[in-house]
């Protein structure tokens, strides 16, 4: 039973000051996904269940392996934001939705970390 | 979680069947949302017919005649029957919309009508709007200036006027709101198509000197980004307004006074 006056709830903890960031970066890597996905995945599809040695020379490559470093940065980075706005939008207890966030955030992180570091790497050795 | 089923106490039972008339060659089947909160019993769908030869031409006219010739306890708000109150907004076969304007020529079949999805109800097809109009009251609706009055009116030239047009007409029936599946999952927090509309409205009226100030109360994951332009709000506008493109240019307004 709360007796807060319909105004109070919908003033709520106020304006968060933010949004609109989130919302342009969420555009903004759609698009740059756009031609990124096609270089990226033209050449993976052409690569697969090739030899070892095909794959590693491919990545070698300084403009493949940028793209790929950019591609995985930039979908994990878009996936993130995305996830983050279902978990807004369907999960409401407050410990769920924490933890779904959180998880979210680093879960998106750590394997695009990893995506970006295992493409240096042969990039770097090979 | 969002909640996907309605709750025990929500469950539609089945309802009373009134009797057909008398003579009529194909009488109209209405099968009505009822609830009475003083009852405690679960809403129920009560079915009733009607000669539509003996009915004006739209669905408030079929719900006027229920109420006045078989069952007067059937509860709804009604006012202007001319489309410019929004008092009679509910849902009828699927559609929220005003009952006043929508022609029972264009319900194929029984006609279904419930009030307006996602919100209490306080009895039959009667909502509770009091949250949604508090949402309306948060975007200021109204003239806000930091010069000092003039002697005679505001000026606006005509051009900047007819920005007000598509807009000014909402009669906050919420019709739009209640269609939008965002509002129905975080109506607490997200504002909605109507009350952004009005947003919208106060924002691009050439009179107001409030504009950031309206942008930084807008300037929330939730109050305005909950909006993930589904667009449910404009195809169901009985009004014909477009709230969806007017969010959108709030979304735009964001963007171009950062870059």
């Amino acid at each position: 039973m709360t007796h807060r006056t319909p105004r109070a709830r919908v003033s709520g903890l106020g304006a968060a000051g933010q949004g609109s960031h989130h919302w342009w970066l969420q555009r903004i890597s759609a698009l740059a996904l756009l031609p990124l996905t096609v270089l990226f995945m033209v050449p993976f599809a052409g690569l697969l269940g090739g030899a070892h040695t095909a794959v590693l020379a491919h990545y070698a490559h300084p403009f493949h392996a940028l793209v790929a470093v950019l591609f995985i940065a930039v979908a994990f980075r878009h996936l993130a934001l995305g996830l983050q706005v279902v978990i807004e939008d369907y999960v409401h207890g407050k410990a769920w939705r924490t933890g779904l966030l959180v998880g979210n955030s680093m879960f998106c992180f750590s394997f695009g970390l990893a995506g970006v570091f295992a493409v240096l790497k042969i990039a770097f050795t090979s | 979680m969002a909640e996907f089923a309605l709750p025990k106490n929500s469950r539609i039972t089945k309802g009373k069947t009134w009797p057909k008339p008398d003579g009529g060659a194909d009488p109209r089947a209405f099968r009505i949302y009822r609830w009475d909160p003083d009852s405690g019993a679960n809403p129920r769908l009560d079915s009733y017919y009607l000669d539509l030869d003996k009915c004006g031409p739209m669905v408030l006219d079929a719900i006027i005649m229920i109420k006045n010739e078989i069952d007067p306890t059937l509860t709804f708000r009604r006012s202007c029957r001319e489309g410019i109150c929004g008092s009679c907004a509910m849902n009828i076969d699927g559609i929220n919309t005003l009952a006043c304007t929508y022609g029972l020529d264009e319900i194929r079949g029984e006609v279904k009508i419930y009030p307006l999805p996602h919100l209490e109800v306080v009895k039959d097809l009667i909502p509770d709007l009091t949250h949604f109009y508090a949402q309306h009251a948060s975007v200021k609706p109204w003239l806000e200036t930091e010069t000092p009055a003039p002697e005679r009116e505001w000026r606006q030239s005509i051009e900047d006027r007819e920005k007000l047009d598509g807009l000014y007409e909402c009669v906050m029936c919420a019709c739009c709101s209640t269609a939008c599946p965002s509002y129905w999952w975080n109506s607490e927090r997200y504002l909605g198509p109507a009350a952004l509309l009005h947003a919208y409205r106060w924002l691009i009226d050439s009179r107001d000197e409030a504009a950031g100030e309206r942008l930084d109360d807008l300037e929330d994951p939730f109050r305005l980004y909950r909006c993930h332009t589904i667009m449910s709000c404009t195809k169901t506008c009985p009004k014909g307004l477009n709230p969806a493109k007017a969010i959108a240019e709030i979304k735009k307004m964001m963007i171009e006074r950062q870059v």
